[in-house]
């Protein structure tokens, strides 16, 4: 396949014309979303989107009339409980499951990997009665406590798969020169997940920011995360397509350029255990 | 891995302290999942059971088995089984097609491959709500682009109500999902074609193999397993994923892009019929279980190893 050099004619014929292609198909919807959110209003449905005379009038009136910096700062303060939610119980799990040899372990890890496929709509229901008993309807520790359903498991596997590439010789030498188990987990083992722990929490914030059913039934008047918001615009605003694309903009901005920063460790993470399996 | 690699019950350790140690460690995160998780999903079961109507708080009767009953009596029951197959049956096969076409593609030798790669996932990161939003404004029956592009080809000859029509709708979202979804596979699968020796290629190529015998002798076995863990993987999550439905269409127009979460979604947050959504989400939950178990075996496997 690849011994013989192809002439370039043809690698651009069938590599790089298809992929042109394909990434038209992916980036197509996004760009036109963009080209329309920069549209004036008026000329919107006389013209059609078009970049010239690019206004970023839209924008203006979404923070000033709509307020979305409350929403952004409800998502903000969501996604970043769970990231702490996520990460603080899921390392010394994740440290345990890569480290000893029990009873159980294959169960456990097994109880976690099951978790994540569990639909959404069984968890969905019984968590909204509960939040009502409790009386944390509406409160942003609902959403966190119902994002954490996704992350605490999601995490854990990320993890350990992290630390199984960590040699063992290096906590057995960290606990010859007089460390606990624990102080070679906290000296030794986290400084070298450092990359790996990033990419899993930006994982987690961009998939607890990026949720809405639960933000739907959780929230309410008071903690109205972005992704709310922007269906209510499509509610509110039905026809005025210019802010309304200007609210997906802005909705997707966090986590596109996040994910765009660690896509490849990422990915790398995601992919081994796919691969190996 | 067996016990002699972690060092057990030493001259001077303290075997019990060793031995529970690991539960102490991965307790927090155990407790809080059974808290959050595992009691809520029986809480389901037993809500499942009841009549229970959330504007009738005083009112939880005991009824065994009538909501299932109820379902399996239930049109609108049937109908959403029936578009949650048609909905896993054709967008699981076209995401993992344009998947593969792209990974294949990826794997090829050019300039700005890293662009490319980066760049092809951005889909998979974009909050479901504003892939609806997109797309929706895409199918806008008088100012989208999908009807202005038809127009221009010839494809049809006025405007269209994609999603306002029952005959289209229920297609236009499975469009929307495979949109959304075929770059996990692509960054799947091409994770698995790099795993692939490049030396087979090259032995293959001696041997006078064209290149579709080498992609059907060499690259398909070689991602076989990839390509089955993603497709069970992307089924269990298409399955689920009903927030691009509900955002776009709601479940109509009428019955047409119901699915069954949605259709529990709905029963619980428009009716409140807590009891018969449960009942509707469990039974969902059981049909579902199927391709999890597979799953789950395929990993445990792969753990114990």
């Amino acid at each position: 396949m690849r011994l013989r050099k192809t002439p370039l004619w043809r690698r651009i014929l069938t590599v790089d014309l298809p992929m042109l292609a394909i990434l038209a198909f992916t980036l197509g919807p996004y760009a036109w979303m963009f080209l329309t959110s920069v549209t004036p209003e008026a000329r919107l449905f006389v013209e059609g989107p078009s970049i010239l005379g690019a206004t970023f009038e839209n924008y203006a009136r979404l923070f000033r009339t709509v307020g979305f910096g409350r929403n952004l700062l409800d998502s903000l303060i969501v996604a970043g409980g769970t990231v702490v939610v996520g990460l603080s119980l899921s390392i010394t799990a994740a440290y345990a499951f890569s480290r000893f040899e029990f009873k159980a372990k294959r169960l456990l890890m097994m109880q976690f990997l099951l978790i994540n496929m569990f639909p959404l709509v069984l968890l969905i229901l019984p968590l909204f009665v509960l939040m009502r008993v409790l009386g944390l309807l509406d409160t942003h520790a609902a959403l966190i406590i119902a994002n954490s359903t996704i992350a605490i498991p999601f995490s854990v596997w990320m993890m350990v798969s992290y630390m199984n590439g960590i040699p063992r010789s290096l906590d057995e030498a960290a606990m010859t020169d007089g460390c606990t188990r624990l102080g070679a987990l906290r000296r030794v083992i986290l400084p070298l997940c450092a990359p790996g722990i990033v990419a899993t929490g930006i994982y987690i914030f961009i998939t607890a920011w990026n949720e809405y059913l639960y933000a739907l039934t959780l929230g309410g008047r008071n903690v109205r995360t972005i992704t709310v918001a922007v269906q209510t615009l499509i509610g509110e605003y039905e026809v005025q397509w210019g802010l309304l694309t200007a609210g997906g903009i802005i909705g997707a901005m966090p986590a596109t350029v996040l994910f765009l920063l660690v896509q490849k460790r990422l990915i790398s993470g995601l992919t081994q255990g796919a691969v190996k399996g | 891995m067996t016990d002699t690699t972690v060092p057990d019950a030493g001259p001077t350790g303290r075997p019990l302290g060793r031995r529970v140690l690991p539960y102490a460690m991965l307790s927090p995160a155990v407790l809080v999942t059974l808290a959050i998780v595992f009691f809520p999903m029986l809480q389901t079961a037993w809500m499942s059971l009841h009549d229970y109507v959330l504007f009738r708080p005083h009112r939880f009767e005991f009824l065994g088995l009538d909501n299932y009953r109820k379902a399996l009596a239930d049109e609108v029951f049937w109908i959403s089984l029936r578009h949650t197959a048609i909905w896993i049956g054709i967008t699981v096969p076209a995401q993992l097609l344009l998947g593969l076409a792209t990974a294949l593609l990826l794997n090829q030798d050019f300039p700005w491959r890293p662009l490319a790669r980066a760049l092809i996932i951005i889909p998979w990161a974009l909050p479901s709500v504003v892939i609806a939003l997109m797309w929706v404004w895409i199918y806008d029956s008088n100012y989208g682009l999908m009807n202005d592009f038809l127009l221009r080809l010839g494809l049809i000859e006025q405007a269209m109500p994609w999603l306002a029509r029952p005959d289209t709708a229920l297609g236009a979202i499975i469009l929307t999902l495979t949109w959304q979804g075929f770059p996990f596979f692509a960054v799947m699968i091409l994770a698995g074609l790099q795993s692939i020796p490049r030396s087979y290629y090259e032995a293959a190529a001696i041997d006078g193999a064209s290149a579709w015998r080498q992609f059907w002798h060499i690259t398909l076995p070689g991602i076989s397993s990839v390509l089955v863990t993603a497709v069970l993987l992307r089924m269990i999550w298409v399955a689920n994923s009903f927030d691009v439905i509900f955002v776009m269409t709601g479940g109509g127009p009428g019955y047409s892009t119901y699915t069954l979460p949605l259709y529990a979604f709905i029963k619980a947050r428009t009716n409140l019929d807590f009891g018969y959504g449960s009942a509707l989400a469990v039974l969902f939950t059981l049909l579902l279980m199927g391709v999890v178990l597979i799953y789950l075996r395929r990993t445990g496997k792969a753990v114990s190893r």
